[in-house]
């Protein structure tokens, strides 16, 4: 979330899209329901009436997968009928930048497209730049390649006959939205987006995302309070869990998986160290050397040092382009390209998209470590229905794994607070947590490299491990220490102490942080601050509820992201009653401001407020994605139609798919699945399942899989209410009990009917009777950016089951 | 005393058992040493975090010689203001869950059953192969000879369910095995 959960309250107009709050995050919702309190208007634009819609002033039912095209009618609105922030339009986004003559867009396709390689020549969509290499910016918004006027070209499409006709929203609707939430485009007024997963599961999730941050910034509603773009975090700690990179492309604190290309520190530098003209931009990212050293020194310890490039070679260096993301190692698993692996707390045989392949290709593995609450469909795989265990070879170690109440650290909600939790009692049975698994497991290794050699033991050998873990002590690992006696101030730290904020991090080795965004988390002067509970407020921080003193949020406590775009440029709040942060002459009150410098007007002091920007303004504009500088309507890889009106490009030109024999595809309005499948969660249980299946009380509040329909599709099919159903996609066959609802309606797209089912996926085989993995029906397509695949929307078929064997 | 909203509900709660019953006459002794055995008298208060959604709602668990008696929504946090959804509410059951995993299993290849085994004897067996996999598949040079470092026989998945702390010992233990495949939740 850029902002937090009880900033939502602050909100003027509540867009609820590809989110059902009410149902996953039902006490975050209180604070839509607070918003609503205040007289705001709340809406909910999703293929489904639901928890969260009864709550709505309106619910708006949209086809799964058509979100562009819906929030492109929305810019083309703003733009044809002028609700633009114009102020913060010029002063705050790239707008006014001028774009290079390469660039273009013809017929669904950006300029750059290689169709062989299924990709885009990024550099076509560069910005033209003066000698100095600074952008060219015309602020007159006059230059026919300016960021705007392309922009107002590109959304031109994007008519409401255009729009309604793609996404089966009624053009009364469609306006309905639109006119509500195009009302905060004044400068006191604020509209939130609130998304969750129904927005990133899609070939194009990335850009549904882009797309309302062109509204946000069009609308002036990043930066201040009760706006933003608020991702609801579904995970616990996914938020954490990001930050410290438990994925192949990122090392901690957002710093990019090395490359086999930059061979040497400086090469590393040279390629991740962006570089502004600008004198007035504050270009963060130019600091990331100074984290990235800080990380290896906290790695290697007194092993790092400046002569040894800090440890950087005996990191693990990937090849460019490759995709190491778990969909990935599921088709390599398939191929005999792995031998074994760890998987802890989570579930990909029940939550992994054709789940039939990913279960088949596990067989494949020599051995596999999982750690977890419960048996699971992944830990239990050798023995699932319908196979033989003595025909599979996996050695398979289950580690029973702790529960939260039986271990202490801190976690990260998705407003990036930061809490410490205690550990109330010990772990049930021989139960460990993670870590008590992790450093024990090393240190064997560690040892048997020490006494029997082997590939590279030094990456081993020199880390900076210890014997025991200790959360606090990791707390303190991540908020990083000074390896040398280092003068901040007046100010001297000793070697060994804690560093006290990010902004005294080097890149000499005289810091350690494994995690640059924490670094002021835990200091010398304030103790451990995500045990912070302190509901003390200045008078204008309670008008917006910021409670900056309970727990710690990073960065720098900072509790609303881009906040020095909720002010104009000579520091004075667009909205004073709900003021984030205001400039009083010398310095800042509020907020932690978007970094300490003057306001923009300041020639000499001042910096321009997108500040992790290397330009320094917000990109409406944003030519470093895989898939163009602006979002483009494509359907789903699985389509229910064969032509959309917005291009000849029916699908994204560069998703990602893969293609073993057990990938397979429904064709563009395919006769054989000919309707759209969408699938969610809900309260009582917890994604695939794995944990609240058995728990008896949640089970018996939602005890099977069932499958949402229309009465209309019901009848046509001749299924009742209750009825058993199959469920059937080329990937795979469920059965699911009929739950026919008039919360569903078939949708009229491109003027043929088509209708839409939806199912939970919280169910599987190793709770017996209750129905196996939705998933079996899903796609293996993915998001060209993040490699997420697409769970929203895949084609299926339906008929109504002369037995089940699944459900009983 | 700071009087937060839990200690005004307490006190509040306190008094209106006593006013009540005390006024009308009626010995409560009884039943107030039975109230005592009940539940949260006398339990430590212990500061935990739901283990459910990032809303990550402040829960307080009640231990009583080492055990945990009970679980409620710690009405003090802002967010949460007391609140607990269902999940959140099943917190104990799910604790005292007799269907957890209590002991390290293991399942030989092509066996049909489970079998018990130490934590000793698990995290060495699982150390050999990884060693093996290891010393067999470590890439250090690419094919164009650049020094790559990295070992992709072995993956890791999981878990957005970790601490912070946590994950910091995940991703160091990874790297420092050349690991690249390493994904989790936030990619689902």
């Amino acid at each position: 979330m850029t902002n937090h959960w009880i900033d939502i309250k602050n909100a003027d107009a509540v867009l609820i899209m590809g989110s059902n709050a009410a149902e996953h995050h039902p006490v975050g919702f209180k604070w839509v329901m607070r918003a609503k309190d205040n007289g705001a208007v709340i809406m909910h634009v999703d293929p489904k009436f639901s928890r969260t819609s009864a709550r709505c002033d309106f619910h708006v039912p949209l086809r799964s997968g058509t979100d562009i095209a819906f929030l492109g009618g929305m810019i083309n609105y703003i733009l044809e009928n002028k609700c633009y922030f114009k102020e913060y339009v010029l002063n705050y986004t790239n707008a006014s930048f001028v774009v290079g003559k390469k660039y273009g867009f013809d017929n669904g396709l950006f300029s750059g497209y290689d169709a062989a390689a299924r990709s885009y020549n990024q550099s076509a969509w560069a910005f033209e730049t003066d000698e100095r290499g600074a952008p060219v910016r015309d602020f007159t918004l006059s230059h026919e390649r300016c960021v705007f006027n392309l922009m107002k070209k590109h959304y031109s499409r994007y008519t409401l006959e255009n729009v309604s006709a793609t996404t089966g929203v009624s053009r009364e609707n469609l306006l309905k939205v639109y006119k509500a939430f195009c009302a905060t485009g004044k400068p006191d007024k604020a509209g939130t987006i609130l998304y969750a997963l129904g927005w990133t599961q899609h070939t194009v999730g990335v850009q549904n995302i882009r797309a309302s941050a062109l509204i946000q910034l069009l609308l002036g509603n990043i930066g201040v309070a009760g706006g933003g773009i608020n991702a609801l975090r579904g995970e616990p700690n996914v938020q954490g869990s990001t930050d410290h990179a438990l994925l192949y492309h990122t090392l901690p604190g957002y710093i990019a998986l090395p490359l086999a290309q930059w061979q040497t520190l400086a090469e590393f530098n040279k390629a991740n160290t962006p570089v502004t003209a600008l004198k007035n931009s504050a270009n963060w990212w130019g600091n990331r050397p100074k984290y990235f050293a800080s990380l290896l020194k906290g790695w290697f310890g007194d092993a790092a040092t400046p002569e040894n490039d800090f440890c950087y070679g005996l990191l693990p260096k990937g090849e460019k382009g490759e995709d190491y993301s778990y969909m990935y190692v599921m088709d390599k698993m398939l191929h005999d390209k792995m031998k074994g692996g760890f998987v802890f707390g989570v579930n990909p045989m029940n939550s992994f998209p054709n789940t039939n392949k990913m279960r088949a290709a596990l067989d494949h593995l020599d051995w596999l470590v999982c750690a977890e609450l419960h048996h699971s469909e992944t830990s239990d795989n050798w023995r699932r229905p319908g196979v033989d265990p003595k025909t599979k070879k996996t050695e398979v170690f289950l580690l029973p794994s702790a529960h939260r109440v039986e271990k202490e650290g801190t976690i990260s909600n998705s407003g990036r607070w930061l809490q410490w939790f205690d550990k109330a009692v010990e772990p049930g049975g021989q139960a460990r947590n993670f870590a008590d698994i992790f450093v024990p497991l090393i240190n064997k290794l560690r040892e048997m490299y020490a006494a029997e050699g082997g590939a590279l033991p030094e990456a081993l050998l020199k880390q900076n491990w210890p014997a025991r873990y200790d959360a606090e002590e990791w707390a303190r690992r991540i908020n990083g220490f000074f390896w040398a006696d280092t003068k901040v101030g007046d100010k001297t730290y000793k070697r060994g102490q804690l560093v006290p904020a990010f902004g005294n991090l080097k890149d000499d080795g005289s810091t350690s942080s494994l995690n640059w965004l924490y670094c002021g988390s835990f200091t010398e002067e304030e103790g451990n601050k995500s045990k912070k509970r302190d509901l003390s407020q200045t008078p204008m921080q309670a008008a917006i509820g910021l409670y900056p003193n309970w727990s710690w949020c990073w960065p720098v406590n900072r509790r609303i992201l881009y906040n020095r775009a909720s002010v104009d440029i000579n520091g004075k709040p667009y909205n004073p009653a709900k003021a984030v942060i205001q400039w009083d002459g010398s310095k800042w009150v509020g907020d932690v401001p978007d970094g300490p410098w003057a306001p923009q007007a300041d020639q000499e002091k001042g910096k321009l407020a997108f500040i992790m920007t290397t330009n320094g303004y917000a990109q409406l504009y944003g030519p470093g994605l895989k898939d163009g500088p602006f979002p483009e309507h494509y359907e789903p890889a699985e389509p229910p139609v064969e032509r959309h009106p917005f291009s000849g490009q029916l699908r994204s030109p560069v998703y990602k798919f893969h293609s073993s024999e057990l990938d397979k595809f429904a064709r563009a309005a395919d006769p054989d699945y000919p309707i759209v499948l969408t699938t969610y969660s809900m309260t009582e249980h917890w994604c695939g399942g794995g944990e609240t299946r058995n728990v008896p009380n949640l089970l018996e509040a939602e005890p099977q899989l069932y499958i949402e329909m229309s009465r209309e599709l019901a009848r046509e099919k001749g299924i009742k209410n209750g009825d058993g159903v199959i469920v059937e996609s080329p990937r795979g066959r469920v059965e699911a009990i009929a739950m026919v609802t008039i919360r569903l309606r078939p949708f009229t797209v491109m003027g043929k009917t088509v209708h839409l089912v939806g199912m939970p996926f919280a169910y599987g085989w190793t709770t017996p009777n209750c129905g196996d993995s939705t998933n079996r029906l899903t796609v293996t397509a993915y998001d060209p950016n993040t490699t997420i695949p697409e769970a929203k929307a895949c084609c299926v078929n339906i008929r109504k089951a002369d037995k089940l064997t699944e459900i009983l | 005393m700071k009087c937060t909203r839990r200690n005004f509900l307490k006190l509040a709660g306190a008094g209106v058992l006593t006013l009540t019953l005390g006024q009308l006459g009626i010995n409560i002794d009884e039943a107030m040493a039975y109230a005592g055995k009940l539940k949260i008298e006398g339990a430590k208060e212990v500061v935990t975090i739901c283990p459910f959604c990032s809303v990550c709602c402040q829960v307080i668990a009640y231990v009583r010689d080492g055990k945990l008696v009970s679980t409620e929504g710690d009405p003090d946090h802002p967010v949460n203001e007391g609140a607990l959804c269902a999940k959140g509410a099943a917190l104990f059951t799910m604790y005292t869950s007799d269907h957890r995993l209590t002991k390290p299993l293991y399942r030989a290849p092509h066996s049909d059953k489970w079998e018990e085994k130490d934590w000793d004897w698990t995290l060495n067996q699982i150390a050999r192969r990884v060693k093996d996999a290891r010393d067999k598949d470590m890439i250090l040079k690419n094919e164009a000879g650049q020094t790559v470092n990295r070992l992709e026989s072995i993956f890791m998945m999981g878990t957005s369910h970790a601490s912070n702390e946590e994950c910091a010992v995940i991703h160091q233990a990874m790297r420092s095995l050349g690991v690249v495949h390493m994904d989790h939740q936030a990619r689902v």
